[in-house]
């Protein structure tokens, strides 16, 4: 029972982290500061979810900025495409009565008829298993490098497309999205009054992820993902299917990025193409890379800060510069996460001064002291 | 303009903007062949090389301007090699790819923030923007003459660069047989820094001839990596001849893509062509199914 209770000491310690946040907020008064902490800490899911792919399944992917903007155009558009046109129609009519489409003033005082916000994320959904099967099946055949290159393509081509058509919103993204009522009072919206009601819930999806993860990375599918990542062949000699796990956490981490996309999307109002550029892409695998790939915590943790801390404007002009030398030290110095390397680190003094010690106690005996 | 003169107009910008690409997927097969890496900072050597040369024309003649641009460009490379590659042999070839990827952002920061974000261009090498020739009833620029004819002297001074001087066929051998190589006494160190320098100035030659044209600006380097790794998958890996038939076939679908679609998505037919040969064939046009494996079963 106390071992059970020793695991769940990070998501306790997680939990009071996000309070302690709150009421430091609260007490300096710069309660400002919870639009980017939200922000980041949606961003931050990806990079979970991005940590899920690399470090356990060790595939590349640097166009998971392309699976989040498609979550968060779709449900986007869903909702501010105006369907009044068939307002007269049956079908209109039944959508509304199971509550798939609402009629709302929009910013300008117009009466509009979208999709509800629930029906919105749900099609997000679908739209984003589709797309990464699609692109997954043929992609996740290719080794290493062409995966992160055919991955890289894929996001800058869900760039162009959404920067060169205006049903997009070409280069100005989509404004005025809608909030997003989850029912028990809760709504995920860009309010100020509503602020620490969101930064909760951002706090409590990720929580919420992390738990599935870890519950996932203890488990049958855990073990099989860390076989192929550590020799495939060996893997697939044992029986394991290797291309049907590798697909399956792609798809996985493709939606965990959509659904990140869906809620940036409500909270922030809008949505603009930067969200599927490379630049966004590979901020993510360097996020991904500086926590420790394989470790979901350290994941959390750099990556909220370094996000909140580039959102907060803190870089400067050397934004992604930044996030670029980033990616260049880990992989150079540190591959397996900075974390892992100062432990090694340590590790290894202790080591050097037990053996200094211990040929120290040798020597004292051999001269008779 | 009837329809033959306009598609002879597509064929030459493809042919044109294809020859830049093949001169990327040229470095790209020079540096995969002598170390596996896919360098994605290929692209920025493109750029580096439009921008020095930018800046040395304010206070020299062209010729020593290019020269100059191509020369530090190359060292540029070198160095690039001699910092990160030289000592991480350990490291997996997938980190490579990414500190390359790394690498490409933080050039193109360093531009930006040495140079700005204007656009620049060389002045034309002969004539000026308003100067046309007549070609089997296409106009173009004479620069577009200079382009094709630079990277065609180019092509055929590495192919013959390659083949016939020691040093070439010490780099080819690097390349097919990495121990043999080095038992043979040829140093595989300095083979790779200079296969780095090499791609760097062939890169920056290409920035400097396409300046006049298609302008230099900071961010030019990253379609261009992409679309110029597209061009030599599809002529196949390790193989810098066919590399300048995938170039020119990327550049004339994109140029007869703008014939069929908007203009906005004509770097998405780059892209896509990138996508569809890593899917469906892999080992390119030219190269062998068994040579590199490329998909993992």
């Amino acid at each position: 029972m106390l071992g059970k209770l020793k695991g769940l000491w990070p998501f306790v310690a997680f939990g009071v982290g996000c309070v302690l946040v709150h009421q430091l907020l609260r007490v300096t008064e710069t309660e400002y500061c919870f639009t980017q902490l939200t922000m980041s800490l949606y961003y931050s899911m990806v990079v979970i979810g991005l940590c899920l792919l690399m470090g356990y399944a060790g595939q590349v992917s640097l166009g998971h900025g392309g699976f989040f903007a498609i979550g968060g155009f779709t449900s986007a558009i869903l909702t501010t495409f105006d369907f009044s046109k068939l307002k007269g129609t049956s079908l209109a009519a039944f959508l509304k009565q199971i509550h798939m489409f609402v009629s709302r003033e929009d910013l300008f005082g117009n009466q509009v008829m979208n999709v509800s916000p629930w029906a919105a994320f749900v099609a997000a959904m679908l739209v984003t298993f589709v797309i990464a099967a699609l692109v997954g099946y043929p992609a996740l055949r290719l080794r290493g490098h062409y995966l992160a290159m055919a991955t890289l393509g894929f996001g800058l081509i869900v760039n162009k497309i959404v920067l060169g058509t205006s049903f997009t919103g070409a280069a100005d993204g989509i404004n005025g999205v809608p909030e997003w009522k989850l029912g028990l009072g809760l709504a995920v919206s860009g309010k100020s009054a509503a602020r620490v009601q969101n930064y909760y819930l951002a706090c409590g999806l990720v929580l919420l992820l992390l738990i599935l993860l870890r519950n996932l990375v203890h488990s049958r599918v855990g073990r099989a993902l860390q076989a192929i990542h550590d020799r495939e062949t060996a893997a697939n000699a044992l029986g394991i299917n290797t291309s049907a796990y590798k697909l399956k956490v792609f798809i996985l981490s493709a939606m965990i990025a959509a659904m990140a996309g869906v809620f940036f999307t409500h909270y922030t109002a809008g949505i603009g193409p930067s969200e599927a550029g490379a630049l966004k892409s590979i901020r993510y695998v360097a996020l991904a890379a500086a926590g420790g790939m394989a470790s979901l915590w350290g994941v959390t943790c750099v990556s909220t800060l370094l996000n909140y801390l580039s959102l907060r404007g803190i870089f400067g002009s050397y934004d992604n510069a930044v996030f670029g030398a980033i990616l260049i030290l880990i992989i150079s110095l540190a591959p397996e996460g900075p974390f892992k390397a100062v432990r090694e680190w340590i590790l290894g003094r202790k080591k050097e001064e037990c053996r200094m010690q211990k040929n120290k106690n040798r020597l004292a005996r051999e001269v008779g002291v | 303009m009837d329809s033959g003169n306009l598609a002879l107009q597509y064929l030459l910008s493809g042919v044109t903007k294809g020859s830049i690409y093949a001169v990327v997927a040229i470095g790209f097969n020079l540096i995969y062949s002598a170390t596996g890496v896919l360098n994605f900072a290929q692209g920025e050597f493109v750029m580096l090389g439009g921008m020095v040369a930018v800046t040395l024309a304010h206070f020299a003649p062209l010729p020593v301007a290019l020269t100059g641009a191509v020369i530090i460009v190359a060292l540029i490379g070198c160095l690039l090699e001699l910092l990160f590659f030289r000592n991480l042999r350990r490291q997996s070839v997938l980190h490579l790819i990414i500190i390359t990827i790394g690498l490409s952002i933080v050039i193109q920061e360093a531009a930006l923030h040495i140079w700005d974000e204007k656009v620049r261009s060389l002045p034309y090498f002969s004539g000026n923007e308003v100067s046309s020739v007549k070609l089997w009833g296409a106009a173009i620029s004479p620069q577009v003459l200079w382009v094709l004819g630079t990277v065609a002297c180019t092509v055929a001074l590495l192919h013959f660069f390659l083949k016939y001087t020691l040093q070439g066929r010490a780099m080819r051998a690097c390349s097919s047989q990495p121990e043999a190589a080095m038992l043979a006494g040829i140093n595989i160190g300095n083979m790779r820094t200079l296969a780095f320098g090499l791609s760097a100035g062939l890169g920056a030659l290409a920035g400097c001839v396409i300046s006049p044209i298609t302008m230099t600006h900071y961010e030019m380097g990253g379609p261009l990596a992409i679309k110029g790794f597209a061009a030599a998958i599809l002529g196949g890996l390790g193989n810098p001849m066919a590399a300048v038939a995938g170039g020119l076939l990327v550049g004339l679908l994109e140029a007869f893509s703008v014939s069929r679609l908007p203009a906005a998505y004509n770097d998405v037919t780059a892209f896509l062509v990138l996508l569809l040969v890593l899917f469906v064939r892999p080992h390119g046009l030219f190269g062998r199914a068994s040579a590199e494996s490329v998909r993992e079963h």
